[in-house]
């Protein structure tokens, strides 16, 4: 049971951190991902890679679609140009990653900005569509415009590199990751304690209301695009870097539906259930492979039918979210923390 | 320019919309009676085509038969998912129905994998194969054929809205609930009806173009292109629907003949973006009044 938990200003209240004990299981978290690379085998750490690269998109298609309310079916597109931007850089100019990471962001924004200008007129179902048409059109120039993107064939880079180093290995790729992957988290946090963060907010809650509250409406719209843009453009820059390669089947649509289900696994407009979504729809398919791998010996079978569970179970997963658990991972999380925290009165 | 072909190519893209056509009016049917945007509709179409496999070429039933079969197998699908995924979300926010609807394009696809495997088919050939010429031009007799059947289930989808009671209720529904539900509607088996109604017009396109293009997991991506005619046509508009739909069909034809392959969609596209811009409760749609 947590006591003298009273707040006595509204800074207090927005505060990030409300308590010690919070500061304090923060700091373990941090631990424990800063001891992980040191423990885990090659798989695990590939496993954390793709979790973090996930965790990336999926705050930033949180940000347009739960906290802002506009449906985007265009989130891998927007990665892929993040990577495209970066496999580019790395080959043409050899700039170190931190530049051409920024830069990629910067250029999936400048996208977004673009792809979110019809939000003004189109809303719900027809602007996802818009957002479809925009991936469709970006998958198309990842394909044919092949003196920069290389065609189909795609572009392979160079390991990412700053000061001479170069992050060849996953080991190494995971201390960009995930240190990258919590900053934006953070810097996501931050942003809805400001005016442009609520501003988002109330635009998801009623977009009319909110224009008649003062709200412009076109500009946090694609504020709101453009930051959801530039995180999954950082994305796709650390997935560049990560398989360093990149073709146009690298972002395919149903990637785009991948970060839709993770946000709404998770929880729309909540971060931390944007963090467990992605986490949670990564690591599903690899337990699945698991357990076909170790169901093999005994039915030779099994391999064949793990793609199509993996279908069945996806869409269960969504389907059932849906209709049984519509706020998501995080509500489930908030039952375990209230029984935790209501213990010795709650039975 | 060779006239031609252009002509072939267009009456081939024409007789493809007419296809696209009847698939946007099962959208459309759903659309109008419950407001939901079906993303699985390629995916039933393709769940039909493959019963229609299973019955014409595992079981060799006569095509006659199995055609039938496999279009009311689609249709029960339609009315399963509608009775026990759709109806749960009543009320809930649009993005929440549509996340369902690709969650159940999912499923499907998965179940089709896992029950016929992910190679493509074939399905055995049951329309007439004599060439068909329309005055010097020369028409596929698949595609012919389908557009001509698949015209007949048009004919008799618009005969029926306008003039059965099912299809009054259905209309009376789409115009206002509350309204029809006083007037003794069953409004929930309206919602029930349009799903099987709708999916009935989409197996019976899968069946047909599955016939003339051939079957594969993969099928379910004609949805897509099927989206753009809905919302080029507008949502709700049944007229929209058979306008659009044979014009994209020609559209798309024509840009794949021309252009390349590779150019099919992001013509169609390109003519959905305008829309969307321009018009965007589509070119027949009713405009929404949003009030606070």
């Amino acid at each position: 049971m947590r006591i003298g938990d009273a707040k006595q200003s509204y800074g207090a209240d927005e505060a990030i951190w409300t308590s010690q004990t919070q500061k304090l299981w923060f700091g373990l978290l941090l631990v424990i991902l800063l001891v992980f690379p040191f423990m885990a085998d090659s798989y695990l750490l590939y496993l954390g890679c793709l979790v973090g690269i996930a965790v990336i998109s999926t705050t930033g298609l949180n940000i347009l679609t739960g906290f802002t309310g506009l449906i985007s079916l265009g989130q891998a597109g927007f990665m892929g140009v993040g990577a495209y931007t970066v496999a580019w850089l790395s080959l043409n100019t050899g700039l170190p990653f931190p530049v051409t990471l920024m830069l990629a962001g910067l250029m999936a924004a400048a996208v977004g900005i673009l792809v979110g200008l019809p939000s003004l007129r189109v809303k719900g179902l027809y602007l996802a569509i818009a957002t479809l048409a925009a991936s469709v059109f970006l998958h198309f120039i990842f394909a044919e415009w092949e003196s920069v993107t290389g065609g189909m064939g795609g572009l392979s880079l160079e390991p990412a590199h700053l000061f001479g180093w170069a992050f060849q290995s996953d080991f190494m790729m995971y201390f960009i990751i995930v240190p990258l992957s919590v900053l934006m988290v953070f810097a996501a946090r931050n942003v809805f304690r400001t005016r442009i963060g609520r501003a988002f907010i109330a635009i998801r809650d009623r977009d009319i209301s909110a224009e008649i509250l003062g709200i412009d409406l076109l500009r946090y719209k694609l504020m709101s695009f453009a930051l959801s843009s530039f995180y999954a453009g950082v994305a796709g820059g650390l997935f560049a870097y990560f398989f360093r390669v990149v073709t146009p089947e690298s972002f395919p649509l149903s990637m785009s539906i991948f970060y839709l289900a993770a946000v709404i696994v998770g929880g729309m407009g909540n971060l931390l259930g944007g963090i467990l979504g992605a986490a949670f729809m990564t690591l599903v398919p690899e337990a699945l492979k698991l357990l076909t791998a170790a169901l093999t010996p005994f039915y030779p079978n099994a391999p064949v039918f793990m793609s199509p569970m993996l279908e069945i179970i996806f869409g269960a997963l969504i389907v059932g979210f849906l209709i049984f658990e519509p706020h998501g991972l995080a509500e489930i999380w908030h039952r375990i923390r209230r029984f935790f925290r209501l213990w010795p009165f709650r039975n | 320019m060779d006239w031609l072909f252009f002509g072939e190519i267009s009456l081939a893209g024409l007789a493809m919309g007419g296809l696209y056509a009847l698939i946007a009016l099962g959208f459309v049917i759903i659309y109008k009676a419950t407001r939901v945007i079906n993303f699985a509709i390629g995916e039933i179409m393709m769940f039909a085509a493959y019963l229609f496999l299973a019955f014409a070429g595992g079981m060799e039933m006569s095509a006659w038969i199995a055609l039938p079969l496999a279009v009311i197998g689609g249709s029960i699908l339609g009315g399963v998912i509608e009775k026990t995924m759709i109806r749960p979300m009543l009320g809930e926010s649009p993005i929440s129905v549509v996340m369902v609807t690709i969650g159940v394009a999912s499923i499907l696809v998965g179940l089709v994998e896992f029950i016929w495997t992910a190679n493509p088919q074939l399905l055995p050939s049951f329309l007439p194969r004599e060439p068909v010429f329309i005055g010097p031009l020369y028409l596929a007799p698949k595609i012919a054929y389908g557009f001509l059947i698949g015209s007949a289930l048009l004919i008799v989808y618009l005969l029926y809205f306008r003039f059965s009671r099912g299809g009054i209720a259905l209309r009376a529904t789409a115009s206002d609930q509350a309204a029809a539900y006083s007037m003794g509607i069953n409004v929930r088996r309206v919602f029930n009806m349009a799903w099987v109604f709708g999916s009935l017009a989409a197996s019976l396109a899968g069946v047909l173009v599955a016939a003339t293009g051939g079957l594969s997991p993969q099928f379910g991506i004609i949805g897509l292109s099927v989206l753009v005619v809905v919302i080029v046509g507008g949502l709700d508009s049944i007229l929209g629907a058979l306008v659009a739909g044979v014009f994209i069909g020609w559209l798309e034809t024509v840009a794949g003949a021309y252009l390349g392959g590779e150019y099919r969609m992001p013509a169609t596209f390109l003519v959905l973006a305008v829309i969307l811009v321009i018009r965007p409760y589509g070119l027949f749609g009713t405009r929404e009044i949003e009030r606070v």
